[in-house]
């Protein structure tokens, strides 16, 4: 059975509503090679995954295992058809033990069978071993470490002996050691003879695994090669590096407060539970500049920025003008002039564009509001002609302006812009890349930027920092970017 | 639950039950009648268990298992008189039908959306009992004119009986392989069903068992008691204090239903003299132990400690 098994997708296409995730697709993973399918955030890699395993019903095209067409089934059908895959986010069952957590996945799909086979306990004896858990089986989940939740995961997976095998961002919160051991484990599945897929946001990330890479952008493929291929292709270096950018860097030197910043973040470390999304994070932010950080989804922007806002517990420091920011309630760090843009954008939808500005101006006296207001509608004309619409029938690209400028209607010194580009098309960022660039001319304001956009981050960056893996791994001028960092980000 | 394994526990809870089984030589047939009522209510609360504890889905109407039950053999006695056991069968059988037909649609829906619908089927079982009073005696309620015994003793017997086959089944099918991946489909559909388990299938039989076992509790428990009536039998009240029944016994553990269900007994019991004040006294020892014992009073007893 195992030779000769394959998938194969054909003219893939799922819509959410009037959005095409993925359109099209069309690839071929052949028994005992992996495929690394590549894209960045909201590239519809994820979606790919979830419309093979039956986790979403394509709109249109064929999914083929071994040549039987499955799409459209639901998922448990699909499994039995020879697929498995290996979630991104750890899902044991957290009352059962590690051994119990296998032998699940070893149980057949049966009403009728009230006692488990007696060679399943030897069965998941040996997957255990075979994964390294063995010195944990009697363990609950919730007492073992990241590494290992991730190994039960591969555990549950192959217990089921799947000929094709979809993983999703294998490496995600691992070490490089463990990321090693992974590694082996997923080339000894290939080496059995299975199809693997890989998810992951970059080539670098998989690159020593892969047999071919097929690399994804807003739903369609925009290459597919080898590794060094797809590396080298022009499209997906414009896509990840964007193409000949234009900078307008002023020298650090130049801001009067070049010594000691407005913001500085002094080895900062923060852990979810076992997983590390910050390790010992320095950066600072004078008045007035534009700092761009730019990562990866997952690399740890996100936490940098709730730490900086005080939503998070963090080790080491964060100083606003000399001041430690730590035991401040969040809502007197926003109060005080550091404000956050959240990746949600969490407007009020169901008010019109004028109450969702008013309420962030609310403690200003009223001519000041009204005359903020006027300035935000200078800086984003579209948000003039929308003011009496609700919030929530605005674009994606318009929300994304009402929520910066709900943001300046605290006058911020310090604005904090968390992946503004996030699943907008490019026409609106050129808008909204506009506004930032007359903010930036116009105003004394700070802004700390984090984008995966490269395009987006680096125009009107003064500095820019890169966040990989909870690490900042290189600082510098935009210019240099490219030359310096651009590889990295691949 | 490792602590301590399957067959302890059902050792365990055997001699408990032959313990009770002698109990009607020492004390009064008041207070026979009281646990007997308990364990059938365990009964209630156990088959609930099943359903949440394990399958994940939140049944907040499992008086209307029970009084489908209740009500069909209850109906069925009074118009054509069969033996007693073929009213049970029926009154089972209706259960699962009526259980069936609420959780084929039910279970399409997620979240709380499937504990509104059985919350409703109440309300509607409720209302029809009430406007088809020809039938089911309305709000005054449907007397019986047969009973399985007028002895203490042997209604009690029956009673215990009943609830330790019930549970030892409900038990065993919690341990057993089928117990595992309803926990599976109750925490991670998605993933149930990625590892090949149809979640649907396997959460509809969870439901059936239940009913099962709700519907036939309720239609024994009218030939106990000689009468059925919303009050006691489908009213949202009786169906919340099942519910927490089940939570303070301990959930996801079968057997800690029936000592919760002896314990709210008891309890409502020995604070009678208080008049109103001792449901709201039970209610309020309820809300403790649920909020500062989550793993009920089972949990305490076996000195069990989960990260829920």
């Amino acid at each position: 059975m195992a030779a000769g098994a394959h998938l194969d997708v054909k003219g893939l296409t799922k819509r959410f509503g009037g959005l095409v995730a993925v359109k099209e697709m069309a690839f071929r993973v052949r028994a005992g090679e992996i495929l690394g399918l590549i894209g960045p955030n909201g590239s519809g890699k994820s979606t790919v995954m979830k419309l093979i395993m039956g986790i979403e019903r394509p709109d249109a095209g064929s999914v083929l295992i071994n040549g039987v067409e499955v799409a459209g089934w639901p998922s448990h059908k699909i499994a039995r058809m020879g697929a498995g895959i290996v979630f991104q986010h750890s899902r044991p069952l957290h009352r059962q033990t590690v051994f119990e957590n296998i032998k699940l996945a070893l149980l057949p799909d049966k009403l009728t069978r009230l006692f488990a086979d007696p060679d399943i306990d030897e069965r998941a004896r040996a997957i255990a071993a075979r994964v390294g858990l063995s010195a944990v089986l009697d363990r609950r989940p919730a007492t073992l470490p990241f590494a290992d939740l991730r190994k039960i995961e591969i555990a549950k997976a192959i217990a089921r002996d799947p000929q094709v095998l979809l993983i999703d961002e294998p490496f995600a919160g691992l070490t490089s050691k463990e990321t090693a051991a992974f590694s082996d484990l997923i080339c000894e599945l290939r080496d059995d003879g299975r199809a693997v897929l890989l998810v992951d946001h970059n080539v670098k990330s998989v690159a020593r695994l892969v047999d071919r890479v097929l690399a994804m952008y807003v739903g369609e493929r925009i290459a597919e090669g080898t590794a060094d291929e797809v590396m080298r292709n022009e499209t997906v270096r414009r896509v990840y590096l964007g193409g000949s950018i234009e900078t307008a860097a002023r020298p650090e030197s130049s801001f009067r407060d070049s010594i000691a910043p407005f913001l500085a973040v002094g080895n900062v470390s923060v852990h979810y539970g076992k997983a590390q999304a910050l390790e010992d994070v320095s950066i600072h932010v004078h008045a007035g500049e534009f700092v761009s950080v730019v990562g990866l989804n997952g690399a740890g922007k996100t936490t940098l920025f709730n730490s900086i806002s005080g939503f998070l517990p963090y080790s080491g420091d964060i100083r606003r003008e000399g001041t430690s920011l730590r035991g401040l309630t969040p809502a007197t760090i926003a109060r005080n002039g550091i404000v956050q843009c959240p990746e949600g954008r969490e407007l009020f939808t169901d008010m019109t564009v004028r109450e969702n500005l008013d309420l962030g101006g609310q403690h200003l006296p009223p001519a000041e509001c009204a005359n903020q207001i006027g300035w935000l509608f200078d800086l984003f004309p579209i948000l003039r002609d929308r003011q009496k619409q609700t919030a929530g029938t605005l674009s994606g690209g318009e929300q994304q302006m009402l929520t910066i400028a709900r943001a300046l209607m605290m006058k911020p010194k310090l604005l904090i812009l968390d992946e503004p580009t996030l699943g907008l098309a490019p026409v609106i960022l050129e808008q909204l890349s506009k506004a930032l660039e007359r903010l930036r001319q116009t105003s004394p304001i700070s802004v700390l930027l984090g984008e995966q956009n490269v395009t987006f981050a680096l125009p009107h960056a003064d500095r820019v920092y890169v966040l990989e893996h909870a690490r900042i791994v290189w600082e510098g001028e935009p210019a240099r970017f490219a030359a310096e960092a651009g590889t990295g980000y691949l | 639950m490792r602590s301590f394994s399957t067959t302890r526990a059902l050792l365990f809870a055997l001699g408990v039950i032959l313990l009770a089984s002698f109990l009607p030589l020492g004390v009064s047939g008041y207070i026979l009648g009281l646990l007997t009522l308990a364990y059938y209510f365990g009964v209630f609360a156990m088959a609930w268990d099943l359903l949440f504890g394990f399958a994940g889905e939140v049944n907040f109407g499992p008086t209307f298992l029970i009084g489908t039950g209740a009500y069909t053999a209850g109906i069925l006695d009074n118009l054509y008189q069969p033996p007693i056991w073929l009213c049970l069968v029926a009154g089972a059988l209706a259960a699962v039908i009526g259980g069936v037909v609420l959780a084929l649609p039910a279970l399409r829906v997620r979240g709380p959306y499937f504990g509104l619908t059985t919350l409703v089927a109440v309300l509607m079982l409720q209302n029809f009992i009430v406007v088809a009073a020809g039938l089911t005696g309305g709000e005054i309620g449907l007397t019986v004119p047969d009973v399985i015994s007028i002895s203490d003793t042997t209604n009690y017997e029956i009673a215990l009986w009943f609830m330790a086959i019930s549970g030892a089944i409900l038990f065993s099918l919690s341990r057993s392989p089928i117990g595992l991946i309803l926990q599976a489909s109750g925490q991670d559909a998605v993933q149930a069903g990625a590892l090949g388990f149809n979640v649907t299938k396997h959460k509809l039989a969870a439901f059936i068992i239940s009913a099962f076992f709700s519907g036939l509790a309720g239609a024994l428990l009218v030939f106990y008691l000689g009468t059925a009536s919303v009050g006691t039998l489908v009213d949202i009240t009786v169906g919340v204090q099942i519910i927490i029944a089940a939570v303070l016994g301990g959930r996801r553990t079968i057997l800690g239903a029936v000592l919760g269900a002896v314990f709210l007994i008891a309890m409502s019991e020995a604070l009678r003299p208080l008049g109103d004040l001792s449901n709201f006294i039970v209610f309020a020892m309820a809300l403790i132990v649920v909020l500062l014992f989550p793993n009920g009073l089972l949990g305490l007893l076996t000195g069990t400690k989960e990260n829920t």
